[in-house]
């Protein structure tokens, strides 16, 4: 049943369709509304067997969800920005003890300065913490997604924790249409948990993260990675799975009109939408340009994406983070992916969008035109930084 | 034995597999002329790393748990224990 929701609704809907066994959260902007919906939902018996704690710090919140999730519990919880980072520790203590709890981050900008606006820096710095990173371009995408890394995240071959993540404001506080399907169709996709490696049981006591000597330390790190490669095989199980049920198609990288593409614009989050349609009006133009959106950032879909590029030209990654005294993230991840492939396109990173800055066309047609002087051989100081208003630089 | 997922633990007690002596630096190396079986080393090691033997015979030392400390060669009457370098 289709249903008018915001990006903050859409994701607490999914959460609900899930039924948690427990879900910890502290409120933040632009996440509140999902510990508002779920309290709500426990609170007027939608949830009955879910038991909500109203944690005093995100910290808390996350250190709840390990405890839970060391039970042997469905635990979910959201945040943003600075509250994803007074998480990070216990995001690496619960990928490290492999408990797939589930997170849903509204993205928006870190302090100082103090914003509360769309920027994707919160997540792209937990890219390393070992949690599977999934990336909605609008609130259908945001529902769905939430769904999938339950189904991911609890699969015994991966049992890592996993977090959705969608653009603050942009998707958080904006309604779309979001088709909800019944519970009954959602119980049979996301069958209940049933953990088999923790328990906490007097009986037959285990130890939960225990002390990893320099003899352990570092298989219990390979096997982590394992999983990650292992996740990579499941996300495509359960991407089919779920168009199979459901009807809507999902993969981890998203070409858009790339097969004759010079120029590929590389995206996460809202900005594809906007991307794709100047793609449109730029083809309209005969400019043959392109764009991929990629929805899942960990594991890093190398797979996938090195067979869309290696023909293009020049690839323009639309950075909303900057690695300080670097670039862009995303870049980085793809120079990676294509610095021993023979047939490489240029790369290029563009910051831009960051604290809420809208990405228009205006800002489109900038880096198309620096990818063309690239094509020309001019050279470019990378990264390229996006309608920087040189007035305020002192 | 494996690691099981997640680094979990099933049976209690497995500190004893956990072997220190990966820690040490030098190795106490007891000279059995010098010994006199006073048993000095065995009651001041923090490890309880070594064994008393029989009158007339030097100590076992546990290399499993030893670190390396030095305090048995500190406190031995006779310097009868040499701490050595160990290559690894």
């Amino acid at each position: 049943m289709k249903q008018i929701l915001k990006g903050n609704e859409a994701a607490a809907v999914a959460a609900k369709l899930a039924k948690p066994d427990v879900v910890a959260a502290y409120p933040i902007t632009p996440s509140t509304d999902f510990p508002e919906k779920m309290s709500e939902y426990v609170a007027n018996g939608e949830l009955p067997y879910t038991q909500f704690l109203p944690v005093e710090s995100e910290h808390s919140a996350m250190s709840a969800c390990v405890g839970a999730a060391a039970v042997g519990a469905r635990v979910c919880t959201a945040t943003s920005s600075q509250g994803l980072e007074l998480m990070h520790e216990i995001l690496f203590i619960a990928s490290g003890m492999r408990l797939p709890i589930v997170l849903y981050n509204a993205n928006r900008a870190l302090s100082a300065p103090i914003n509360i606006w769309c920027d994707q820096q919160d997540s792209i710095s937990a890219r390393d913490t070992g949690w599977i990173q999934f990336y909605g371009e609008n609130n259908q995408e945001g529902f769905d997604l939430m769904l999938i890394s339950f189904k991911v995240a609890e699969d015994p071959r991966v049992l890592l924790p996993a977090m959705t993540c969608l653009d603050a404001f942009v998707c958080t506080h904006t309604f779309e249409p979001v088709d909800v399907p019944s519970q009954e169709e959602i119980d049979a996709f996301l069958p209940a948990y049933k953990p088999g490696h923790v328990k906490l049981d007097p009986e037959d006591p285990w130890t939960l993260g225990p002390f990893g000597v320099p003899e352990y330390y570092q298989e219990i790190r390979y096997t982590q990675h394992l999983a990650m490669k292992n996740a990579e095989k499941v996300i495509d199980e359960v991407f089919k799975d779920f168009e199979k049920r459901f009807g809507r198609k999902y993969q981890k990288v998203n070409p858009y009109k790339v097969e004759d593409a010079d120029i590929i614009f590389i995206t996460i989050g809202s900005a594809s939408g906007t991307t794709k349609e100047f793609v449109d009006k730029a083809r309209k133009e005969g400019r043959k340009i392109g764009a991929i959106k990629l929805t899942v950032l960990r594991p890093f879909p190398f797979k996938e994406i090195l067979p869309l590029i290696k023909n293009a030209k020049t690839i323009a990654i639309l950075e909303r983070n900057i690695s300080m005294g670097y670039g862009g993230a995303v870049y980085a991840d793809l120079a990676g992916a294509v610095i021993n492939e023979r047939d490489r396109p240029f790369l290029l990173d563009f910051i831009l969008g960051l604290g809420g800055r809208d990405i228009t066309f205006k800002d489109l047609e900038e880096i198309l035109n620096v990818c063309k002087d690239v094509i020309k051989g001019k050279k470019v100081e990378r990264p390229v930084w996006i309608g920087v208003n040189k007035e305020l630089i002192p | 034995m494996k690691i099981e997922t997640g680094g979990v633990i099933k049976k209690p007690g497995s500190s004893m597999d956990y072997k220190t002596g990966g820690w040490r630096t030098f190795k106490p190396v007891i000279d059995p002329e010098k010994c006199i079986s006073c048993w000095i080393c065995v009651g001041f090691c923090p490890d309880a790393a070594m064994e008393k033997t029989e009158k007339g015979k030097p100590p076992i030392v546990d290399y499993d748990y030893c670190k390396g400390c030095g305090i048995c060669a500190n406190e031995c009457p006779k310097n009868a224990i040499e701490m050595v370098l160990e290559e690894k």
